[in-house]
């Protein structure tokens, strides 16, 4: 090229850099008309995505805060958000976080505490969201700081038509065991349907979840009250063990490449008679079954063995960053997308199955859900009800958490543990070595924590 | 050049910089992007850093990297970066080697058939990813259970048991297409006269191939090689999205090790470690191949 | 083709006229079954995207079947969906990011790959391995420094900072790259320009670019498709100013079967990139002339 061209060229990137750099202004983020604007980051998840398709309800209600969105899958969710927080970037005001987080993120001071916003909010009536709901998306010290916008338990979906072929009933709060044999009887591989689909993908949030709960029922724990690890004590072995061998005898093939997304694929294509998950997938389930699966979907509670209940407890709740310029708009978008009318509103809308479940006791008291729900609503309400955080376990703990261990080291652990688990699963090692291999590597990290002396 | 100049030493240092004119721009601003990330790393890597314990780190010394060469599993990341690095390169670079040579010459609906080889590449990895999980690894239902099944083989759990074979087969899949693109430009680049001449003294195709073709692709094939191999030991949306770096870290690779480091537990002073400990290990294995490599380009007579 | 056999024919009488037809057919044959590998292999390539394809016609239902449903009832909800929710404002920033970021790395790696190759400065191998290392360090080890200094400099979230990383990220490849086609030309031919007393840019200009044009393009190509897919950068330097990939995540969601949708913002996704690596394959095929110049 030529030197005049080369010159034009170079003048012309240029240009255009600075243009495109000037369209994208970050900090014009307060226009000309004087409007607020936040980002709210959140999952991607059918419920949010409802109140981000009817966000022209809140900005009518709210004139002058207008809402950007940021949608995530969830493994990306956390850390685009935590690293924001942490390094008190700003560019989030309202984040979408899970009840794991909420007292780490508390601890750290990088979100901002509730109460307050609360108590001169009447209309959001506090006294309405469910307590245990409630209290896991408090910090330690029992201050709000994420507003829950659902909640959840686990429970056990079943296929009620596959059930009475094979002879089999399941009872509303049934054991393991009845479980493990209905899972053997249903079972028919030369059909292609699987006797159970249960989470084998790696992961503290995916196969440890429902792994945490199955250990905490048979008497097995993830810590005694001096924080040594229980990961080799006889009832935990023989917890993994059982998930292990039932996974392998009757779950579904390729277990270790299923979390919750595949068994939700499962269950709706009628490809598995059972799914021990999580109970906002209810309405998903029955939104989205194939015909024949559609009117043949039963609910059940946790199965238990030595507890009275094994149900885990969850929430996403939004929170109001620390490093937010924009906090009152923010409370009102988190006060509206968590309220009792906004329910109403998603459930006319959007239909009441895909309404935020779990959050409220008013909402199981609104008719038109209670016709949608009537399967399943019950039985959500009751799991939440029996979950203990505090001692989810035979023996007691010291540690909060039902399906996980509350403390930050925790995501470090549970991924070592679970990479080990989904590998006793594929058949790449035994219980005994996965077990040994996890015992191992959790007592370097407590010790070096200090939570082990 | 054909002005026969004395060499003074004033002409000769202008003669230098007027060589290195050109290179400025582009080596300036690949400093400034990449060492002044560097430089932080290192910063990091000398600290306990847990963004989830808190705000401020403390200085940790040599304790990360001691750490580090304990880590199991960092170990076993590295092994697996070796492997499906490797595998990817190879099996990518032969596909794509062999997609140009079919695609060179011209027949009815060439444009379109390469226009469909390339587009593996071009798809967005992650859509294309989910795609792969149902429509080939499916256990039941994929392409390969349905081959298996012809072939009268049993059925193979891929993504479970056959995990790091099923992670080298997606990836050289996505890779082929650039691949052929390099070797394609290459083989556009041989003179027919030299083809005509093997082919007028009677070689047969294979002949043609391995006297002419070859030689003349050499660089391109280690170029495309060098490529692959930069690009594929970057791999991470393909195991995440199909086996979570499992089962038991099977198919962990050191990028997707340091993500969850970095962005699962939130230590960054490891991860920062980890990051320097993996980049001196590919320097110090890259350096003797590309050593070999510019032997080669040495050789052919090139400048 | 038939200059070749001509002379054969006449120094030999019937044996080697049926040697000479005998290897056309032969040709001809090769020919045929090298075509039809080439497709066989081709669509092979593309049958996973074929069935993407497929599926983004289809509902959520008959998307999340396992097997393939080849008779189903056609539906472009998907389509309307991929669409809306912002589409276009994610469409012009990937545009932006990939067309300046591939321009200016152009422009940057054409000279640089000459002062590595052509005119070769003295310390070519060491400069070459540099560009190169830079690829090295794993992504995500890097990108914490590079979301701190961003912050700093008030540049997350803007369209600026993706074009930024997206020069270093291409730059490299580039070097390398227009370094190897540059390699390509015969020395001779920038001898004969030497003599003709043309200075050493229109030599570049008029004798080695359009030589190494091919090379240019699929350059360019790749630095495009590699910037209009990157993820990493723009999920973790950006949050609603930002390209397509992250356009893409708003549609995988949990809780819901969503395989027909993905398929769908997919395929609308790729078509830009499809689109320009056909045109640039076509120039791939024009070839070099040099041949005409010798």
């Amino acid at each position: 090229m030529s030197r005049p061209r080369y010159v034009v060229t170079a003048l012309l990137a240029v240009g255009a850099l600075a243009a495109v750099s000037a369209c994208s202004d970050p900090t014009a983020d307060q226009n000309a008309s004087g409007d607020t604007t936040i980002t709210v980051a959140l999952a991607a998840n059918p419920q949010m995505k409802t109140a981000e398709s009817l966000i022209s309800d809140f900005e009518q209600k709210n004139p002058g805060i207008k809402v950007k969105f940021t949608t995530l899958p969830e493994n990306d969710l956390r850390p685009a958000v935590t690293k924001d927080v942490a390094t008190k970037a700003g560019q989030y005001d309202v984040a979408m976080i899970g009840s794991y987080e909420v007292p780490i993120w508390a601890k750290n001071n990088w979100l901002v505490p509730l109460d307050d916003y609360v108590a001169k909010d009447t209309a959001w009536d506090a006294a309405d969201i469910l307590q245990p709901i409630k209290e896991i998306v408090s910090s330690d010290d029992g201050k709000l700081y994420g507003a829950p916008f659902y909640g959840s338990s686990s429970f056990l979906f079943y296929r009620k038509d596959l059930a009475k072929k094979a002879g089999v009933t399941i009872p509303e709060k049934p054991t393991w065991d009845q479980v493990a044999a209905a899972a053997a009887k249903m079972d028919d591989k030369a059909g292609g349907v699987s006797g159970i689909c249960l989470r084998g993908l790696p992961g503290w949030g995916q196969n440890l979840a429902s792994l945490t709960t199955v250990i905490n029922t048979f008497g097995g724990r993830w810590f005694d009250e001096n924080w040594n690890p229980q990961l080799t004590s006889p009832a935990t072995t023989q917890a993994v063990k059982f998930y292990v061998d039932l996974l392998r005898a009757h779950g579904q093939p390729d277990a270790a490449k299923d979390g919750w997304e595949g068994c939700l694929q499962q269950i709706t294509q009628g490809k598995t008679a059972m799914w021990y998950d999580d109970t906002v997938f209810a309405g998903s389930v029955l939104d989205q079954a194939i015909p024949q699966v559609k009117d043949n979907i039963g609910f059940a509670m946790a199965p238990v063995n030595k507890t009275s209940a094994s149900g885990w407890l969850w929430s996403w709740g939004l929170g109001i960053t620390a490093s937010s310029k924009h906090k009152d708009a923010a409370w009102k978008f988190i006060s509206w997308a968590t309220s009792k009318d906004y329910i109403k509103l998603a459930g006319a809308k959007a239909g009441w199955d895909s309404i935020p479940p779990g959050s409220r006791t008013s909402t199981y008291s609104i008719p038109e859900y209670q016709a949608a729900a009537k399967s399943y609503a019950d039985l959500t309400l009751k799991s939440i009800d029996a979950a203990n955080p505090k001692q989810p376990t035979v023996d007691p703990v010291p540690y909060r958490g039902v399906q996980y261990v509350q403390i930050p080291e925790f995501t470090d652990i549970g991924d070592y543990v679970s990479q080990q688990v989904a590998g006793a699963i594929s058949g790449t090692e035994t219980v005994e070595e996965a077990l040994q291999k996890s015992q191992t590597y959790t007592e370097g990290v407590v010790k070096k924590a200090g939570y082990l002396k | 050049m054909t002005i026969a100049v004395p060499a003074t030493p004033a002409l000769r240092r202008r003669e230098a910089w007027s060589r290195r004119l050109p290179l400025l721009p582009a080596l300036i601003i690949t400093l400034l992007l990449t060492q002044i990330p560097f430089v932080l790393t290192v910063w990091y890597s000398l600290r306990n850093w847990n963004l989830l314990a808190g705000g401020d780190s403390t200085f940790a010394g040599v304790a990360n990297f001691r750490a580090t060469f304990a880590d199991s599993t960092f170990w076993k990341s590295i092994g697996n970066t070796v492997v499906l690095t490797g595998g990817a390169t190879v099996a990518a670079t032969l596909v794509g080697l062999a997609l140009a040579l079919t695609l060179q010459k011209k027949f009815p609906g060439r444009g379109i058939a390469r226009t469909l080889a390339i587009t593996p590449f071009f798809v967005m990895p992650v859509a294309v990813t989910l795609f792969w999980r149902s429509a080939v690894f499916d256990p039941s239902f994929g392409l390969l259970g349905w081959l298996t099944n012809l072939a009268g083989l049993p059925r193979v759990n891929w993504l479970s048991e056959q995990s790091m074979l099923s992670i080298v087969m997606i990836t050289s899949w996505r890779w082929t297409p650039f691949a052929m693109l390099v070797l394609l430009a290459g083989l556009q680049a041989l003179p027919d006269e030299q083809l005509e001449a093997a082919r007028v003294d009677g070689a047969n195709w294979w002949q043609q191939f391995r006297r002419v073709m070859l030689p003349h692709l050499r660089p391109f094939l280690e170029l495309t090689a060098l490529l692959l191999s930069m690009n594929i030991i970057q791999t991470f949306g393909e195991i995440a999205l199909l086996t979570a770096g499992g089962p038991a870290y099977g198919t962990t690779n050191i990028t997707y090790y340091i993500y969850l480091r970095a962005f699962n537990s939130f230590d960054f002073g490891t991860a920062s470690a980890y990051g320097l400990v993996a980049l001196v290990l590919t320097i110090a294995l890259a350096l003797p191949a590309l050593r070999l490599l510019s032997g080669i380009f040495q050789q052919e007579g090139r400048r | 083709m038939t200059i070749t056999t001509a002379p054969v024919e006449i120094k030999d009488a019937a044996p080697v006229t049926e040697k000479s037809r005998k290897r056309r057919r032969d040709n001809d044959t090769a020919h045929r079954s090298i075509a039809l590998l080439g497709w066989l292999g081709s669509l092979l390539l593309f049958s996973p995207i074929a069935y993407m394809l497929l599926k983004s016609f289809q509902t959520e239902t008959d998307a999340a079947s396992p097997s393939p449903k080849l008779v189903f009832t056609p539906t472009l909800d998907n389509y309307r969906g991929a669409f809306g929710s912002g589409f276009w404002a994610y469409a012009g920033n990937s545009l932006a990011v990939a067309v300046v970021s591939t321009l200016v790395v152009l422009l940057l790696a054409l000279p640089a790959a000459y002062a590595l190759s052509v005119r070769p400065v003295r310390k070519s191998q060491d400069t070459l391995f540099f560009f190169i290392s830079t690829k090295m360090m794993p992504v995500a080890a890097g990108i914490i420094p590079i979301y701190i200094v961003a912050q700093r400099l008030n540049l997350l979230n803007t369209v600026l900072v993706l074009i930024i990383l997206h020069i270093g990220m291409n730059l490299p490849l580039a070097v390398w790259m227009i370094r190897s086609f540059l390699q390509e030309v015969p020395p001779g031919i920038l001898e004969a320009a030497g003599i003709d007393g043309a200075s050493r840019l229109r030599t570049m200009r008029s004798i080695v670019l359009p030589l190494v044009s091919p090379g240019l393009w699929s350059t360019a190509l790749l630095c495009c498709v590699f910037s209009w897919n990157e993820y990493f950068y723009a999920v973790n330097l950006t949050t609603t100013t930002s390209t397509l990939p992250l356009f893409m995540q708003k549609f995988l969601s949990f809780g819901e079967l969503y395989t027909a949708q993905v398929a769908a913002v997919a395929t609308v996704v790729s078509i830009p990139v499809v689109v320009l690596g056909w045109i640039c394959q076509r120039s791939l095929v024009r070839g070099l002339l040099f041949g005409a110049v010798k």
